[in-house]
């Protein structure tokens, strides 16, 4: 057990799990870099470097650089999955999704209902989401709600190293696709990791906080803010429960619905654009579900509707943080009743 | 006796860093002696009776119930009534000026435990106290537990031995292989984990199924025991709640978990978050669960699998004690009865399986007074 950042956790999951299968294969931009050229051997081992010396031990034959074409290699993770690997895609940002809906949406979420249950999918896309990191509006997106409208889609949001090395795990060894969202402005953050391969189950929400009065369902990095306002209002006193759902599609409504019937209260914070975003999906769930429970109206906690700034400035005050949780908490909680 | 005594946050166990005083036992004012519970002290991982250490009067309570202190704060100030008020005033300034500029180095000093590697597999062990020269002691902890079970006993027995904890193949940070899992294989990797750290003699104090392993231990190679204590332990009857150890391999959430662990105390309050979760990350790492899976089967299923009362008498005159939780709702304490006479039995009212946490003090002092005489 030592402390590591969520970089090196991730690194750790793949290495670990490259070790124990021979069927896990990486490939996507730069995993190592270097390939096909005279230049430095793994010179960025993925472009923050979260790969870096995974082909050092496991050779150009597991660790793919691949062309600059998304299209290209998320389809052919697809069909590696689809024949017999476990390759894990790197799709850089999130962003650059667009191009490559057909290999995911049409292709890697349906073989398994098209093939009449014969055929499993076993492939990974790890992929960089999240504001804050100045990378401006085609780097800095959300999109999970995307993938997770989706079915045949798993989605995996992690919200701390210790999480995402669990997770990550738990998505080399599940045999259907799976996209796994990583927030680059948490991969220096550190904590305790064990240093021995562990799974965390997907549909299973975790309760970073438990509390009494009001329940916050966050994702991924926002977790840690509402931890942030969470631990500020209990010392006034108003004690909260932080849900972290972990993966979004397997979604543990069950654990929202019961930490609703015990507070009466919701605030969701999520990072993605506030129309059909997680923030909303939830509030439907608890208003169809448990209306008789709530004690006064949701709230959401979400970005405006614009694209990310690059404004530094405006990319501050973009991204949701604790202040702005705290605030929502407040009004909740002053909200009287009918 | 005009002098002033200070009393601080005590460490429980490695990782605490702060506690805070839950309640106080003790008005100010009070005459206390060594050993009287003064206060309740609570972790992150678990609340605790705090004895005192010294004699006198409790002067002042310096700590506010409630108030997060870190460890080797001052919480308290024992000192005869005839010391001014002022006095102790200014004792209480002085000590707090000091504590926070050498409050750094006491953390670095924290003992780490070790692994080592006996026949092939790793095993960790924690040794405190390894300074004295007196006979070690080592503690075995139970199904599911590790070395941090003995957290309240250890640092204690340590003032005056060598006390060695450690994980038992297939828990904490020893190596999740456990081969067959029974008795045999498991007191078979602790005896070889006591060569390789050159421990030549002990006195085995094991709790539940880690009683039966110390049990096992002693019959199987006596020359180097020295004395075995069993604390609500496996191996001297066929019942045990099997619905407990079942049900603690396949909890995988606090939700599952709280009820199952909630019958090791008769507090069941003091099965802290921290507690849960520790054992939710323990039980996710590969293996974990095929290890207690085999250690279950292999010791508990449909009832305890081999049972050493009958064998009592082969150990000579190695002298043995029991410790029992009266409320014990895992292994019934009524195990204790018809021991031979030779054995010495405590039921410890107000305790259920872990005795060790919840009446630790009595414990301590049990195992401390034993393996005074055993030596």
């Amino acid at each position: 057990m030592s402390r590591k950042s969520f970089r090196q956790a991730i690194n750790e999951a793949l290495r670990q799990e490259m070790r124990r299968d021979p069927r896990v294969v990486i490939m996507g931009e730069d995993v190592a870099g270097g390939a096909g050229s005279p230049g430095e051997d793994d010179a960025w081992g993925g472009v923050l470097g979260v790969t870096k010396g995974l082909v050092g031990e496991f050779g150009r034959q597991r660790v793919l650089d691949t062309p600059l074409s998304e299209s290209a290699y998320v389809g052919a993770a697809a069909g590696a999955a689809a024949t017999g690997l476990r390759p894990v895609a790197e799709l850089m940002f999130v962003d650059f999704i667009g191009v490559c809906f057909d290999q995911i949406f049409n292709q890697a979420a349906k073989f398994r209902y098209m093939f009449g249950g014969h055929a499993v999918t076993p492939m990974v896309v790890r992929t960089m989401y999240g504001a804050g990191f100045r990378a401006a509006s085609q780097h800095s997106q959300c999109l999970y709600p995307i993938v997770t409208h989706i079915p045949g889609l798993k989605v995996v949001i992690p919200s701390s190293a210790y999480e995402a090395k669990g997770l990550l795990i738990q998505a080399i060894r599940d045999d259907d696709p799976v996209i796994f969202f990583e927030n680059k402005v948490q991969y220096d953050q550190e904590e305790e990791v064990p240093d021995d391969p562990y799974t965390i189950p997907f549909g299973e929400a975790n309760l970073t906080r438990e509390g009494d009065d009001l329940t916050i369902v966050a994702f991924g990095r926002m977790v840690q803010v509402a931890n942030e306002a969470a631990d500020r209002l209990a010392r006034d006193g108003i004690s909260c429960n932080v849900v972290d759902p972990r993966t979004t599609s397997p979604l543990d409504t069950g654990t929202i619905l019961d930490c609703v019937a015990d507070t009466g209260r919701l605030v969701i914070v999520d990072e993605a654009s506030p129309r059909c975003n997680m923030a909303t999906d939830v509030s439907a769930l608890v208003a169809q579900e448990a209306f008789d429970a709530l004690k006064a109206p949701i709230r959401m906690v979400c970005p405006p509707h614009v694209p990310v700034p690059f404004a530094p400035n405006l990319e501050d005050l973009y991204v949701p943080n604790a202040d702005r949780v705290e605030a929502a908490v407040r009004a909740v909680m002053r909200h009287q009743g009918r | 006796m005009n002098q002033i005594v200070a009393i601080t946050m005590p460490k429980f166990g490695l990782s605490m860093t702060e506690g805070k005083i839950a309640s106080w036992a003790r008005p100010e004012g009070t005459k206390i002696a060594v050993g009287d519970e003064i206060a309740d002290i609570e972790t992150t991982k678990i609340t605790n009776a705090y004895e005192s250490p010294v004699a006198g009067v409790l002067r002042r309570h310096v700590a506010h119930e409630q108030e997060d202190l870190p460890v080797g704060a001052l919480i308290a100030v024992v000192a005869d009534p005839a010391v001014p008020d002022a006095e102790i005033d200014a004792f209480v300034e002085r000590f707090r000026a000091e504590f926070a500029t050498r409050a750094p180095e006491a953390e670095a000093a924290a003992p780490e435990p070790r692994t080592v590697e006996v026949h092939g597999r790793p095993m960790r062990y924690l040794e405190l106290g390894a300074e004295h020269e007196e006979r070690p002691i080592v503690l075995i902890h139970g199904f599911g537990g590790d070395l941090n079970n003995w957290l309240f006993v250890q640092p204690g027995l340590a003032e005056r031995n060598r006390v060695i904890a450690l994980d038992l193949p297939g828990h904490g940070g020893s190596g999740r292989q456990v081969g067959a899992g029974d008795l045999g294989t498991l007191s078979a990797a602790v005896a070889g984990l006591l060569d390789s750290i050159d421990v030549p003699k002990a006195h085995l104090v094991g709790h539940s199924l880690g009683a039966a392993v110390a049990l096992r231990t002693a019959l199987d190679r006596p020359a180097h025991v020295a004395s075995v204590t069993l604390v609500c332990p496996a191996g001297l009857g066929t019942e045990i709640d099997e619905a407990f150890t079942q049900d603690f391999i396949t909890a995988s959430r606090r939700k599952q978990l709280e009820p199952v662990l909630a019958k090791l105390f008769v507090d069941a309050g003091l099965v802290s978050r921290d507690m849960m979760e520790d054992l939710l990350r323990f039980k996710r790492l590969d293996g974990a669960r095929e290890a207690l899976t085999a250690i279950q089967n292999a010791n508990f299923a449909g009832g305890q699998r081999e049972v050493l009362r009958g064998r009592l008498g082969e150990l000579g005159d190695i002298p043995v004690q029991v410790i029992w939780g009266a409320e014990d709702r895992i292994i019934p304490p009524q195990q204790a009865e018809g021991l031979p006479a030779g054995v010495a039995v405590h039921v410890l009212p107000g305790a259920g399986h872990m005795p060790h946490m919840e009446k630790a003090a009595d414990v301590s002092r049990l195992i401390q007074a034993f393996v005074a005489r055993a030596m």
